[in-house]
């Protein structure tokens, strides 16, 4: 009887252990899909104020106070003007870093102090690099808030990221390759030109895309240099006066408060970044998918 | 005699080329000389932005702290820089930013470490290489697109259920901000507790545990100090978090604690002052660096943390 009843108990706990197993399972899963049913609200709601505000006229219409007229055709330009600033000069910093600290430097002290400044500079709030871009870029050097002041200020931000993902794509090339090309009697500097540079290409390319896809989006720096609010002429180069998408989305989001309409404005705006940011990312994955068939 | 003409000539022409090939080989060295000394000045760049900025952000700080005591803005409960008799006490800011967070934690701690929890203990191989990179497009959304969502669909859905909620909160941009940081959170706590060794699992799995309990007892026990890291992560990524608080939580400079109320952040309060065109030297002007510095020192040390910690966990295994 004793026996009975021990194994009756023993029966009930394991079945309550498992349901609460199997249940604790579904809870697990159901906290997964919370963010993503978070990210479809987000997307079906930018879709569903902004789709029917965007057209050929909103694309290429300049800034307008009346909601109807208003375009974004100048920040559309400003993006493009600030990425012709901040793509040459992350790629020639943060790969001139990589190889320095990948081929060049002693592992030493020196290495590790430039290391552990990289991974600090990482967690540096972006606001804080508008503050940095404001006082050297835009009054010590009296810049203003031209393209090339916050053009300089996101390079600086998205330094760290892109020199962390070209030093892995360097440590990433095989060794015999540099052998060979040492043992054919060519110097260091060869070899890194013609055989390291371009077999690390596309993860540095990789890393590059998606840093430039952050700087697409990032505003807090910009609106701390002082990116004004108000109507500007398109800008034309990179000593111009501009605005960026995620600016206009800004402005216009605080506007909306006043004018509902533009919320609408700010959506349709947010469709055309975030399809610019796909477009991005996009090739980012296709480039790292091709690099992974080859090795 | 055309013969021997033509030898000097040959002569002339080899010993040219091989001063040539000196003169090349010559260059050549010093160019390789010169390279490491050119690389090492463009990695001096990372270091020349930190020295800007701890330059910069100290050297106006200390400016500032020359006009208000150092005691009062770290024990000042109001904040008035625009009034006649300014105040400017950073402890409203303060606690805007340690509430946002909070709330922020609140969400996606929890929420993220299920997250991981799913991810690596109880989904197939199949499950995680979908869910993984879509979790992962939560957190490349621009902070601005939160920001728009925070203000123009979450506060006013929160509104329904909180009759007293104002237009701007520091609850509704706490919550989108939690959103935000729980792929960083899944992602890192997902990668400490996949690099529990299996034998681990095995072991407990074969004493009759059931997943959740070997989850439990052994592998988020074995992958604290990583759980832990991801935890201070989010905190630092929350207090350093600028337009989603900048336009859904509003300006009033608050020294409370009700979610339901308008609060500054320090970030929200740096982009007030730098977009009201403050005079470069006033005091306003100057309590933007003493503001940004208190941020900057925030953040830093909350990333020491994080990275201190996830060493120890690294000598674990």
């Amino acid at each position: 009887m004793m026996e009975r009843a021990v194994e009756r108990k023993v029966s009930r706990r394991m079945t309550m252990r498992l349901l609460i197993n199997a249940i604790s399972k579904y809870i697990f899963l159901l906290a997964t899909l919370f963010g993503l049913v978070v990210l479809s609200v987000l997307i079906y709601r930018v879709f569903f104020e902004g789709f029917g505000w965007l057209n050929f006229d909103f694309l290429t219409g300049k800034l307008s106070t009346q909601p109807e007229r208003a375009g974004i055709m100048g920040a559309i330009l400003g993006t493009f003007w600030l990425m012709l600033v901040v793509a040459p000069v992350t790629m020639f910093l943060g790969v001139g870093t990589a190889i320095y600290l990948e081929l060049y430097a002693k592992k030493g002290r020196l290495q590790g102090f430039i290391q552990t400044n990289i991974s600090n500079l990482a967690g540096v709030p972006s606001i804080v690099y508008g503050i940095l871009g404001l006082t050297v870029f835009a009054r010590a050097l009296n810049f203003g808030n031209i393209v090339l002041a916050g053009g300089l200020t996101m390079s600086l931000l998205i330094l760290p990221i892109v020199i962390v993902a070209s030093q892995e794509a360097i440590r990433a090339v095989p060794n015999p390759l540099s052998e060979a090309s040492y043992g054919m009697g060519a110097t260091k500097w060869q070899t890194i030109k013609s055989i390291i540079l371009p077999s690390a290409l596309p993860g540095i390319l990789t890393g590059a895309i998606l840093s430039l896809s952050r700087a697409i989006g990032e505003t807090a720096p910009l609106v701390v240099i002082g990116i004004p609010a108000l109507l500007i002429p398109f800008p034309g180069g990179i000593f111009d006066k501009f605005t960026v998408l995620p600016m206009q989305v800004y402005y216009w989001t605080l506007d909306s408060s006043l004018t509902a309409e533009y919320a609408n404005l700010a959506a349709a705006t947010i469709i055309v970044l975030l399809i610019a940011l796909l477009l991005l990312n996009t090739t980012a994955i296709v480039i790292r998918n091709k690099f992974q068939q080859q090795h | 005699m055309p013969i021997k003409n033509e030898l000097t000539k040959r002569e002339i022409g080899i010993r040219e080329l091989i001063e040539q090939k000196q003169h090349s080989r010559n260059f050549k060295e010093s160019f390789e000389k010169a390279i490491p000394f050119f690389l090492f000045l463009i990695a001096s760049v990372s270091i020349l932005t930190t020295i800007g900025i701890v330059y910069t952000l100290l050297s106006e700080t200390i400016e500032f702290f020359k006009r208000v005591p150092i005691a009062d803005f770290f024990t000042g409960t109001t904040l008035k820089p625009l009034s006649q008799t300014p105040e400017f006490g950073v402890l409203p800011l303060i606690i805007g930013t340690v509430t946002s967070s909070l709330i922020a934690m609140a969400v996606a701690a929890p929420i993220g470490l299920m997250s991981a929890i799913y991810l690596s203990e109880y989904a197939s191989e199949k499950v995680r290489k979908t869910v993984k990179p879509l979790l992962e497009i939560l957190a490349g959304i621009p902070t601005i697109v939160y920001g728009f969502f925070a203000f123009t669909f979450v506060t006013p859905l929160l509104r329904e259920f909180i009759p007293g909620l104002e237009a701007t909160n520091i609850l509704s941009p706490g919550i989108v901000m939690g959103v935000m940081i729980i792929p960083m959170i899944a992602s890192l706590s997902e990668d400490a507790m996949s690099s529990v060794p299996n034998a681990m699992r095995e072991g407990a799995l074969a004493l009759g545990s059931t997943r959740l309990e070997v989850t439990k007892k052994v592998v988020i026990p074995a992958a604290l100090s990583g759980i832990i890291a991801s935890f201070v992560l989010g905190i630092s990524r929350a207090i350093g978090e600028t337009m989603i608080v900048t336009i859904a939580s509003g300006s009033t400079k608050n020294f409370t604690f009700d979610i339901t109320q308008s609060m500054q952040t320090m970030t929200a309060y740096i982009v007030e002052v730098t977009g009201g065109d403050a005079p470069a030297g006033s005091t306003i002007y100057y309590s933007l660096y003493a503001v940004a510095m208190t941020l900057f020192v925030f953040t830093l040390l909350m990333n020491l943390l994080a990275r201190s910690i996830s060493r120890k966990y690294r000598e674990a295994y």
